[in-house]
């Protein structure tokens, strides 16, 4: 699958995982999948909520903000496509952790914040059989 | 029967449908009648016979974890909705 960012939400993305460093961010993705592509459209921040003390190397969310968002991208015509977040400090590769609350068919777009510089923007999907993440192909444009 | 709404990603296991019926008078029970009927969906919602730790029930905003679990008594007007807990973290 070919993973669809414009350069604009690119950069807003990166904006905020910055600002979030030392601690790590995230949100959710919206947009249009098709056959063998994803388009997106939508980067939308949502506030970690893991333990103050462990959120330089955990990212959760409330339940609440997934039936929030996946409501409000169907209300657009939308679906809700993945979501983001970062490593600060670390690989833009998905950890065991990751896989173990993973989903398939959802875009996994981590990047890597070295001293509070991106350095790096990776996306991933889960096999279906949960065993390993796959690296899809990322265009900016 | 109830009906059980489905997230997004896990609509791939269901023919693309976002809401399954499902019979049972609990939402253990209508789990149970979802994954017999999409069987693909199984590892996905447990591990062993547990409920993955990231997987979460709501009956409207009501997680069932505050009601009586897999044990709540629904009826044939329930609609269940799973939600899954985004969490993720690096390799430390």
């Amino acid at each position: 699958m070919n993973v669809m960012l414009n350069a604009a939400l690119q950069a807003q993305i990166v904006a905020q995982l910055e600002a979030s460093y030392p601690n790590e961010g995230g949100g959710f993705l919206l947009g249009q999948a098709g056959h063998d592509s994803a388009r997106i459209s939508q980067a939308l921040p949502v506030d970690n909520v893991f333990a103050t003390a462990e959120q330089d190397h955990r990212y959760a969310m409330r339940p609440q903000d997934w039936m929030r968002w996946e409501d409000a991208a169907e209300a657009q015509g939308l679906s809700l496509l993945g979501y983001y977040h970062s490593h600060p400090d670390a690989p833009a590769l998905p950890s065991e952790y990751d896989r173990e609350h993973a989903l398939p068919n959802f875009i996994y777009l981590i990047t890597s914040v070295q001293a509070a510089c991106a350095a790096d923007m990776r996306a991933w999907q889960l096999r279906a059989d949960r065993s390993a993440f796959d690296r899809l192909s990322l265009s900016i444009r | 029967m109830a009906s059980i709404r489905i997230p997004t990603p896990l609509r791939a296991f269901t023919a693309g449908a976002a809401e399954i019926n499902a019979s049972g008078n609990t939402v253990g029970e209508a789990l149970q009648s979802l994954v017999e009927q999409h069987p693909d969906l199984r590892n996905h919602l447990y591990t062993g016979d547990e409920l993955r730790s990231f997987v979460n029930i709501f009956i409207a905003d009501e997680d069932i974890r505050f009601l009586q679990g897999l044990d709540t008594r629904i009826s044939t007007d329930t609609t269940l909705r799973i939600i899954p807990s985004i969490a993720g973290g690096d390799i430390s």
